[in-house]
């Protein structure tokens, strides 16, 4: 069992909810990275989901985008991300996702990638530019090497091929809560709950919810609809305007445990989801 | 030569393909499925050749450029005059064939990106036609270098978006567009300029650029009674040199040069020259030659074309390359403004700065070749928008 299924596994037995983490790696820096995953780890997220820079992520919003430029004036690239995961597998067991675009992978060479993400510790991988007709080119690396596969699924995805991509996707699902880029609009719980509800029946994985929840009282209404919550953009915000100052790891901490303390508060242990 | 592609999701040998976000997959299948359904049907293709022919103006002369070929020297010079149609260059017979899609579709919003304005004008022009609400996504560098086209398009009625990303030119205003698609999917159609773009784009954006090749090819076998020897035509993303190329795949004889932009020099790295760099990456949705760094960001281009300023380019391009079927060369931005005077002195044509990147390896390379060789090289676009970007680097020379 890999460390994100294990985590469900346990979250589920305590009746909880999974707290997912988006970060973006080398925003401020690399070494801050590590601290803030530690903090974030301390304060109770379940996952991180650590931010591979990219030049063009389309997918994302102005805050996530912001962000990766940041990250890249460092030079945050590849290696230098797995090479922070080893610095912080030597003491931490949260479950990783590296969350990113393909390009850096396909010129990092996807065999050479999927061994190297394994051995430094990354648990899953979410591509958000690979869709299942594409994934192979990856997967038949990344798969042997026991790496989780999570695909998104989003509002405008017909049922039909749902199906047909859950038929293949490991570690959880992540669903898409708004049409729309990273961090730019706020889901509507009725549609969440539909939908998770209707992707609840074509699955036994575990169902995330994101790409739109930013506060403590969004991550409680969604959180009771689904097994987890993912908050992206309103960390990363925080991120970015606390900067390199000293209050940085503190606030996020205490942002994190806003969240935590919200999600734990509307779903009482065993509650069942609504 | 055989051709086979591309394949079902859009990969042409290990180009191409469907690289998005799942957002926007199940559009780009109904967007599949709803270009072959009109690519059937007779009405579709009829109102299509209406427009092309009462609105557009086609078809577009192939004139033989004979002062042009006096001071070359060598192989006899046609053009194809693309830049004659209505908005001054080829992009409207696409936009013409999106726009009547998007209303098939029952899609009353378009939205596009633009880099030199050609497209974003032919864009605007199609939607003020059919009376669709049009937003363009366009760099601010490239609002800067294209005043002008940025005037026509809110004459047009179409609402021009800033976009200050990156190197603000094409590259950003299609991300952005990407986004703005993936936020409005279910009642925007999003016309892309290019041969480029996620399946079934490259196909569809090929398909309404062909009529381009299938003119000339008439048109030169009725003037010389034979098909030419060489096509030359210029390439950002491609559209106007796959519009020309397509149709003449499978005449063996007929050799084809796509020219990028070599820029300020290829070794300077200042350039937009993909295929010529010949690296292979993923970028808005489809797998092609892409110009990037040693991690895999993507590096910005750079031409005085603002229409070439593009990282990658269409993926059928770059399998035509891997096959050997059509050839890539660049010119450089002072070879391209050469030719630029060049054929504005000698034939009283002014070329798009784009085009003239064609002209200008037509100028290194017809003085090889035997008078009695015909070439065809694609007047992709005419050139009144680029008077101040040509005034400027005359300044910058002197």
């Amino acid at each position: 069992m890999g460390r994100i299924e294990e985590r469900f596994t346990a979250l589920k037995k305590e009746g909880r909810k999974a707290f997912v983490a988006y970060l973006t790696a080398g925003d401020p820096d690399l070494e801050t990275t590590v601290k803030l995953i530690h903090a974030l780890e301390a304060a109770g997220v379940d996952i991180v989901e650590i931010g591979v820079p990219f030049s063009d992520p389309t997918a994302d919003g102005p805050i996530i985008q912001a962000a990766s430029q940041r990250a890249l004036k460092k030079g945050t690239y590849l290696e230098k991300i797995l090479a922070m995961i080893v610095r912080l597998r030597r003491f931490s067991g949260i479950p990783i996702v590296l969350f990113g675009y393909y390009n850096p992978i396909l010129n990092y060479g996807p065999e050479k990638f999927a061994a190297d993400a394994a051995s430094s510790g990354v648990d899953g991988l979410l591509v958000v530019d690979l869709p299942p007709e594409e994934a192979d080119e990856l997967r038949q690396y990344s798969d042997p090497v026991g790496l989780d596969f999570i695909t998104l699924i989003a509002p405008t995805t017909d049922p039909k091929r749902a199906r047909k991509i859950l038929r293949r996707v490991t570690g959880f699902v992540y669903y898409i809560s708004v049409t729309g880029v990273t961090g730019t609009a706020v889901p509507r719980p009725d549609d969440v709950r539909r939908d998770v509800k209707r992707l609840k029946g074509m699955t036994v994985l575990p169902v995330a919810v994101g790409f739109g929840i930013s506060t403590p009282a969004q991550a409680a209404t969604i959180a009771p609809l689904a097994d987890g919550v993912v908050v992206g953009s309103a960390l990363v915000r925080l991120i970015g305007e606390k900067g390199e100052s000293d209050d940085l790891i503190p606030a996020a901490a205490s942002f994190a445990t806003e969240i935590r303390q919200a999600i734990d508060a509307a779903c009482p242990p065993d509650s069942p989801v609504k | 030569m055989k051709r086979t592609h591309p394949d079902r999701h859009g990969h042409f040998g290990i180009f191409g393909g469907r690289y998005a976000a799942e957002t926007l997959m199940p559009a780009l299948m109904e967007l599949e499925k709803a270009f072959r359904a009109a690519c059937r049907d007779a009405a579709f293709k009829k109102e299509f050749a209406f427009y092309l022919h009462e609105y557009a103006g086609r078809e577009t002369p192939l004139y033989e450029a004979r002062r042009l070929t006096e001071a070359i020297g060598g192989a006899k010079i046609y053009l194809k005059r693309e830049d004659m149609n209505h908005t001054g260059s080829h992009k409207i017979n696409n936009t013409l064939g999106q726009v009547l899609l998007a209303r098939r579709m029952g899609k009353k919003k378009v939205i596009a990106e633009t880099g030199a304005g050609q497209h974003g004008v032919a864009t605007a022009t199609a939607a003020a036609l059919f009376g669709m609400e049009c937003r363009v996504f366009m760099g601010e560098e490239d609002i800067r270098r294209q005043a002008h086209n940025v005037f026509r398009m809110k004459i047009l009625g179409a609402e021009v978006v800033p976009v200050s990303a990156g190197t603000a030119t094409l590259k950003d205003a299609m991300n952005e567009a990407m986004r703005a698609w993936v936020a409005s999917v279910r009642d925007t159609f999003y016309v892309i300029g290019t041969t480029a773009g996620p399946h079934p784009y490259p196909v569809m954006v090929r398909d309404f650029q062909s009529v381009i090749g299938r003119e000339a090819k008439r048109q030169i076998l009725k003037k010389e009674g034979r098909l030419p020897d060489l096509l030359i035509a210029c390439i950002g993303g491609g559209s106007n040199a796959l519009g020309l190329f397509y149709p003449f795949l499978d005449d063996a004889g007929v050799a084809m040069t796509g020219v990028e932009a070599a820029g300020k020099g290829l070794s300077t790295g200042l350039h937009a020259a993909s295929i010529t760099e010949e690296r292979i990456g993923v970028l808005h949705g489809n797998k092609t030659y892409l110009l990037q760094d040693e991690h895999g960001q993507v590096r910005d281009a750079y031409a005085i074309a603002a229409g070439l300023d593009y990282p990658g380019v269409g993926p059928e391009h770059a399998w035509l390359h891997d096959t050997g079927r059509a050839r890539y060369v660049a010119v450089t931005d002072e070879e391209a403004v050469e030719a630029f005077v060049t054929l504005s002195r000698r034939e009283g044509i002014i070329p798009a700065l784009e085009s003239a990147h064609a002209v200008a390896h037509a100028i290194k390379t017809i003085p090889a070749m035997a008078k009695d060789k015909i070439v065809i090289i694609n007047l992709s676009g005419r050139g009144d928008k680029d008077a101040e970007t040509i005034a400027e680097s005359r300044e910058e020379k002197e």
